[in-house]
C-alpha cells in the first residue's frame, strides 16, 4: 500500500523510488511554477546564486488560491508539469532531484530524470481543497513580488503523490496505459 | 416590463462565484461515487475516494475545490420582458465576479493580453454568452472553467465524408492527448455541426446538460454511449493512474451545418465539474 516518507529523503530512499509507488509525504515542499522557474533559470544562467538549494528541495508546481483567514493556505493542487519542461533539464543538471506536478513530461525531461537519477511525482489534479488541508505551514522564501507564483516553503503532512518517472527510466503513465487499455489487453 | 436592478444581479453573481467554486454539484458527486463503485484499479479507487473527500472539504470549509478557480464563463438567458435598471447587465456581471473572487479568496487567473500576459488581478473580464428568451425572468449560469480542461480541448473541420467514424476518431484522439493533464475522470462535451464559431459553443453547452442524460436523438444517444465506452477503454483512468473510469459522461450536441462542412468540437471538463445557476 502507501509508503510513508519524510522529507528530506535520504539519497538511497529517493533513488529507490519506482514508477507506480504511492507515497504519503511529510516535511517541506517548495512551490515553483512558470514565473519562478523563469527566474531560477535566468539567475543560474547568469552565474548568480539562487535562493534555494536545488539538491535538497522537492519542487511542487502549484499556484494556490489566496489564503483565507484561519488556514495556512487556500486550495493548493498541482498544475500541469509540461509547462516547466523547457527549464527542467537545466535544473536537473544543476542538482534538482525531485518534482511534483500533474501530467506527462517531455522526452528530454524523462531522459534527464534518468540520467541524474531524479524522480517526478504526480499529485491528484482537482484535489486542491484536500491538499490545502495537508499543508500545515506556508512561508514565502523568494520572489515575494510574484504573488501566488512566488516560491513558498510548505510544511506538509501525509501529502499523497504517485511516482510517475523514476531514475531507472520507469514511466508510470505509459505502463498504466499498457496495463489498462482494452486494446492493449487484446494484443497481449 | 419587469425591472431588475443591477445591484441585485451583482450581489447574486458574487455569491454564485463563491459557492460554485466550493460546492461540487450533487450530480457530479453522485457520478464520482458511481465511478468509485465501478472502478477496478486500486489506485483509481483511492483517487476517487480522495476526490469525494475533497468535495466534502470544499463544501464544509467553503474552500475552492481546485486552486484553478477558472475563467468566469456565463450563460445568460434574458427574458425579453425584463428591463435592467441602475447600470448595464455586463457591468453587473463583471463587478459581481470582481467582488466574488476577492471576497471568496478565489484565484485571479486572467491575463488582460494573451501575449503581454499581465494578470488583471480581478479575474475579469468574464466570458458572457447571451440568449434572449420569452418571459420576464433572468437566468444566470456561472461556469468557472479551468485551464487544464480548456487546453486539452480542440476543434476540427472534418470533411462530410469523414462521417460518424471520423468524428469519433477525433474525439478519442483528443481525449488521449488530454490524458492526465485534464484531471480525469473527465466530462466530454462534443459539438457536431454549426459553423466555425458555434461548434465549440455547443460543445461547451453540452457540458451543462444534467450529467449522463442521453441525447434525445437516437443517433446521437448511440454515439454518446459508444464514445463513453471507447474513452473508458483507453485505460487512462482517474488522474491518469490507470483504470476503467476515464470519463464520467459524454454529451453530444448537434446543429445544422453547411453542405461542405462537418465541424467537430470537443470541450473537455475536468473532475471538478462545477457550475451553478440562479434565476432572478
Ligand atoms: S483541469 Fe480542472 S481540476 Fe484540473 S487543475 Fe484545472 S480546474 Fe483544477
Amino acid at each position: 500500500m502507501k509508503k510513508i516518507l519524510t522529507i528530506p529523503m535520504q539519497k538511497e530512499v529517493l533513488s529507490g523510488l519506482r514508477a507506480g509507488d504511492a507515497l504519503l509525504l511529510s516535511g517541506d515542499l517548495y512551490t515553483a511554477r512558470d514565473a519562478a522557474h523563469k527566474r531560477l533559470f535566468d539567475l543560474l544562467r547568469k552565474g548568480r546564486k539562487i535562493p534555494i538549494d536545488l539538491r535538497s528541495v522537492i519542487l511542487y508546481y502549484t499556484g494556490p488560491t489566496p489564503t483565507p483567514p484561519g488556514r495556512p493556505i487556500g486550495s493548493a493542487g498541482p498544475t500541469t508539469a509540461g509547462r516547466m519542461d523547457s527549464y527542467t533539464p537545466f535544473l536537473l543538471e544543476r542538482g534538482l532531484r525531485a518534482m511534483i506536478g500533474k501530467g506527462p513530461r517531455s522526452n528530454e525531461v524523462k531522459d534527464a530524470i534518468k540520467k541524474y537519477g531524479a524522480v517526478y511525482m504526480a499529485a491528484i489534479g482537482g484535489l486542491g481543497a484536500y491538499l490545502g488541508r495537508c499543508v500545515t505551514s506556508c512561508k514565502v522564501v523568494a520572489f515575494r513580488e510574484l504573488g501566488p507564483e512566488a516560491i513558498y516553503r510548505l510544511g506538509v503532512k501525509d501529502f499523497p503523490v504517485v511516482v510517475i518517472n523514476d531514475g531507472t527510466g520507469g514511466d508510470f503513465y505509459e505502463a498504466t496505459l499498457k496495463r489498462w487499455s482494452r486494446a492493449g489487453r487484446i494484443r497481449r | 416590463m419587469r425591472k431588475i436592478h443591477a445591484t441585485t444581479i451583482r450581489n447574486a453573481v458574487r455569491e454564485l462565484c463563491i459557492r460554485a467554486n466550493a460546492e461540487l454539484p450533487r450530480a457530479t458527486t453522485a457520478a464520482l461515487r458511481e465511478a468509485f463503485s465501478k472502478e477496478r484499479s486500486r489506485l483509481g479507487k483511492e483517487t476517487l475516494s480522495l476526490l469525494l473527500e475533497n468535495a466534502r472539504e470544499g463544501a464544509h470549509e467553503r474552500v475552492p475545490l481546485c486552486q484553478d478557480t477558472g475563467y468566469a464563463v456565463f450563460f445568460v438567458e434574458l427574458g425579453q420582458e425584463v428591463r435592467i435598471t441602475g447600470g448595464s447587465l455586463k457591468a453587473a456581471l463583471t463587478s459581481g465576479v470582481r467582488q466574488g473572487y476577492r471576497q471568496g479568496f478565489l484565484r485571479a487567473s486572467i491575463v488582460g493580453d494573451p501575449l503581454l500576459r499581465k494578470n488583471t488581478r480581478t479575474n475579469t473580464p468574464c466570458m458572457i454568452h447571451y440568449d434572449i428568451v420569452r418571459g420576464d425572468k433572468l437566468k444566470i449560469l456561472f461556469l468557472p472553467k479551468g485551464g487544464g480542461g480548456e487546453n486539452a480541448s480542440a476543434l476540427k473541420m472534418l470533411r462530410p465524408a469523414d462521417g460518424i467514424a471520423g468524428a469519433k476518431q477525433f474525439v478519442i484522439e483528443t481525449v488521449r492527448r488530454a490524458a492526465a493533464g485534464a484531471c480525469p475522470p473527465i466530462v466530454v462535451g462534443v459539438g457536431i455541426g454549426g459553423t466555425f464559431d458555434s461548434c465549440p459553443l455547443i460543445a461547451k453547452k453540452a457540458l451543462l446538460r444534467p450529467l449522463g442524460r442521453r441525447s434525445k436523438h437516437a443517433l446521437y444517444a448511440r454515439l454518446e454511449r459508444e464514445l463513453l465506452k471507447e474513452i473508458n477503454n483507453t485505460g487512462i483512468g482517474p488522474s491518469g493512474f490507470g483504470g476503467s473510469v476515464t470519463a464520467l459522461a459524454v454529451h453530444v450536441e448537434y446543429q445544422a451545418c453547411h453542405i461542405a462542412s462537418l465541424p467537430v468540437a470537443v470541450n473537455i471538463q475536468c473532475n471538478a465539474h462545477r457550475f451553478r445557476s440562479i434565476t432572478l
